[in-house]
């Protein structure tokens, strides 16, 4: 089974860094944080653009407010607070005034899923991708590591309109490099396989080449799908998948309820029914611990994503 | 009383008639009709005499901004809009019905002089903060932006994360103008939850607060033109103003909160908003 290298910054860093970058190019680009543009990544471009830099205090509402104004009069904005308070305080103000008139704002989910990790349910947020992708025209996005989180930035800042980008908390393992490529609406195939699909997702990536290491010494042929922007879909992609692998699992660091998952199952449903099984958070709250036991425990392991696998194969 | 005070009482009257026109007629359901009438006099001072707008080219840049957070007046709006020449008259009467510009409330990008999405409560100031802060980076001196809030909509937590916000940054080109004409939905806003001591509540905050009878054109203009031309600080205007006021038994009346007019209604109304303009007339004789 393959290892991984662990990052030596999180995708919070890639992500400030990127906005940092975008704005030394373009006097339009702006960001903001509710006492969180340092944890988004924001404190160099703050010491060269503080007035490019807005922090509105502890508000998380009234930092969408304000990012919508901002759209309003014609500036490119890159926000961010962490995943709940994003995802859910200040939700409606996203979906009301920034998605809904389809403004020029970008908001990142700081320690979204369970990368929040020791700090507890409070921060966690398994239920921010699912969430994020019922509401129309918005970009939902799960950077698996810093060099893509950078190409997947900086892509969507060429794209007007809404974004959610979950970020993580501690450095990721490294699977990409600055070839990485995206396009939203658009899977990247990492390894092909004949027998099933493994279609993952931000940090599943490495977990779902580890399980296809393993699967292969059971002679058991998996391709592997990195499906990092969820919404829109690259449904092209899952009926490939469908059709020509037969049997898919989705992985998601996240609750199974309205992700990635369900997502897939959508398409799959409605237009080309195979064996399907979903792993990932299975409805209920976790609990404090580091990011990688975390989602071991919450069924999210390698072990449970080889079972998945057996299991989807046992239906075909 | 000079004529274009005048004017801008019958451009106020006239804006009155076309609220009652929309309740009456516009087919979309129960219009609130009080609390578009309670803002009338204001948003006719702002949309005639205050505001540097283009009716013809309503995204222009340098253009003063108007929210109306109290989103659930939007006829008095719409009207406005109509009236100077955003769009036909006749298209109020699309008000809330299928395939109309004009949403069941404000939406930026749909409606021609719509600035900002607003109905949902509590949030305008807020997107009114990043509207001014946005003009400021842009070096745009002479824009402001205008905020119209209700008082009961003030109850909602996130009007003072923007009241916080706005002194702190150094904002003076937004001006929040608070309609307190002292009734929500569900009755007194004294009884369910007060917002007194008004006044103080900004001024504590930060803002330069001026206090104006809502109703007064001759008070509207005058500090209107006071918080347009006011540097160093955001202004706060406390309007006093009576819900429904313009038609006397929708004056007070909280029935009127929302409600389709019955032609009678609307007739009766009709009738004592023309007898105001004909006051008006001879007043100037």
């Amino acid at each position: 089974m393959r290892q991984f290298e662990r990052e030596k910054k999180s995708t919070r860093d890639a992500y400030g860094n990127a906005v940092h970058e975008l704005a030394k190019q373009d006097p339009t680009v702006i960001g903001i944080g509710a006492d969180t543009t340092n944890n988004i990544g924001l404190k160099g471009m703050a010491k060269e653009f503080p007035d490019r830099v807005i922090n509105v205090g502890i508000a998380e509402q009234n930092m969408m407010g304000t990012a919508a104004g901002l759209a309003a009069t014609g500036f490119k904005v890159f926000g961010g607070s962490f995943g709940p308070f994003v995802a859910m305080r200040s939700l409606e103000q996203f979906r009301t005034f920034i998605a809904y008139p389809h403004l020029n704002v970008k908001m990142a989910g700081g320690m979204g899923g369970l990368s929040a990790a020791n700090e507890g349910v409070t921060h966690q947020c398994p239920e921010d991708m699912a969430i994020m992708r019922t509401i129309p025209g918005n970009i939902v996005v799960y950077p698996a590591d810093m060099a893509s989180c950078d190409v997947i930035v900086k892509k969507l800042s060429t794209i007007p309109g809404p974004a959610y980008i979950r970020l993580g908390k501690f450095p990721f393992l490294k699977v990409f490099d600055e070839n990485y490529t995206f396009e939203p609406g658009k899977a990247n195939l990492l390894e092909d396989g004949t027998d099933l699909t493994l279609i993952a997702c931000g940090t599943t990536i490495t977990r779902c080449l580890q399980a296809k290491d393993v699967l292969a010494e059971e002679g058991i042929s998996a391709r592997v799908l990195d499906m990092s922007c969820i919404k829109p879909l690259d449904e092209n992609a899952v009926l490939a998948a469908a059709k020509e692998t037969g049997a898919i699992v989705t992985v998601e660091e996240g609750t199974i309820l309205g992700g990635l998952g369900s997502a897939v199952a959508e398409v799959l449903v409605e237009q080309a029914l195979v064996p399907m099984q979903r792993v990932g958070v299975r409805d209920v709250f976790t609990e404090s611990g580091d990011h990688d036991p975390l989602m071991d425990k919450y069924g999210l392991s390698v072990a449970d994503i080889v079972s998945a696998a057996k299991a989807v194969l046992a239906r075909k | 009383m000079s004529k274009e005070i005048n004017n801008l009482k019958r451009t106020a009257v006239q804006i009155r008639k076309d609220i009652m026109d929309i309740s009456a007629h516009c087919g979309g359901g129960a219009t609130h009709v009080g609390p578009a009438l309670s803002a009338a006099d204001i948003v006719a001072a702002l949309y005639f005499k205050i505001m540097n707008v283009d009716p013809t080219n309503p995204s222009w840049e340098d253009r003063d901004r108007f929210i109306l957070s109290k989103g659930h007046a939007y006829s008095v709006l719409y009207a406005a809009l109509a009236e100077r020449g955003y769009f036909p008259r006749e298209e109020l009467m699309t008000t809330r019905n299928i395939n109309s510009r004009l949403q069941g409330h404000p939406v930026l990008g749909k409606t021609p002089g719509v600035d900002m999405v607003s109905g949902s409560l509590g949030n305008g100031l807020s997107c009114g903060l990043g509207i001014a802060m946005g003009l400021k980076l842009q070096g745009k001196r002479k824009p402001r932006v205008y905020v119209m809030l209700g008082d009961g909509e003030s109850q909602e937590g996130m009007v003072w994360e923007a009241a916080m916000c706005a002194p702190n940054k150094g904002i003076d080109n937004l001006v929040a103008i608070v309609d307190y004409n002292h009734l929500q939905s569900c009755g007194a806003l004294d009884e369910i939850n007060s917002l007194h001591p008004m006044v103080e509540k900004w001024e504590s905050f930060g803002w330069k607060v001026f206090e104006m009878n809502g109703h007064d054109m001759d008070d509207i203009v005058s500090k209107l033109l006071i918080a347009r031309e006011y540097a160093g600080q955001p202004v706060c205007l406390i309007a006093h103003t009576v819900k429904g006021r313009g038609v006397s038994f929708i004056e007070h009346n909280n029935a009127w909160h929302a409600k389709i007019a019955t032609e009678a209604e609307y007739q009766a109304a009709i009738e004592e908003l023309d007898a105001q303009l004909t006051a008006i007339d001879a007043d100037e004789d």
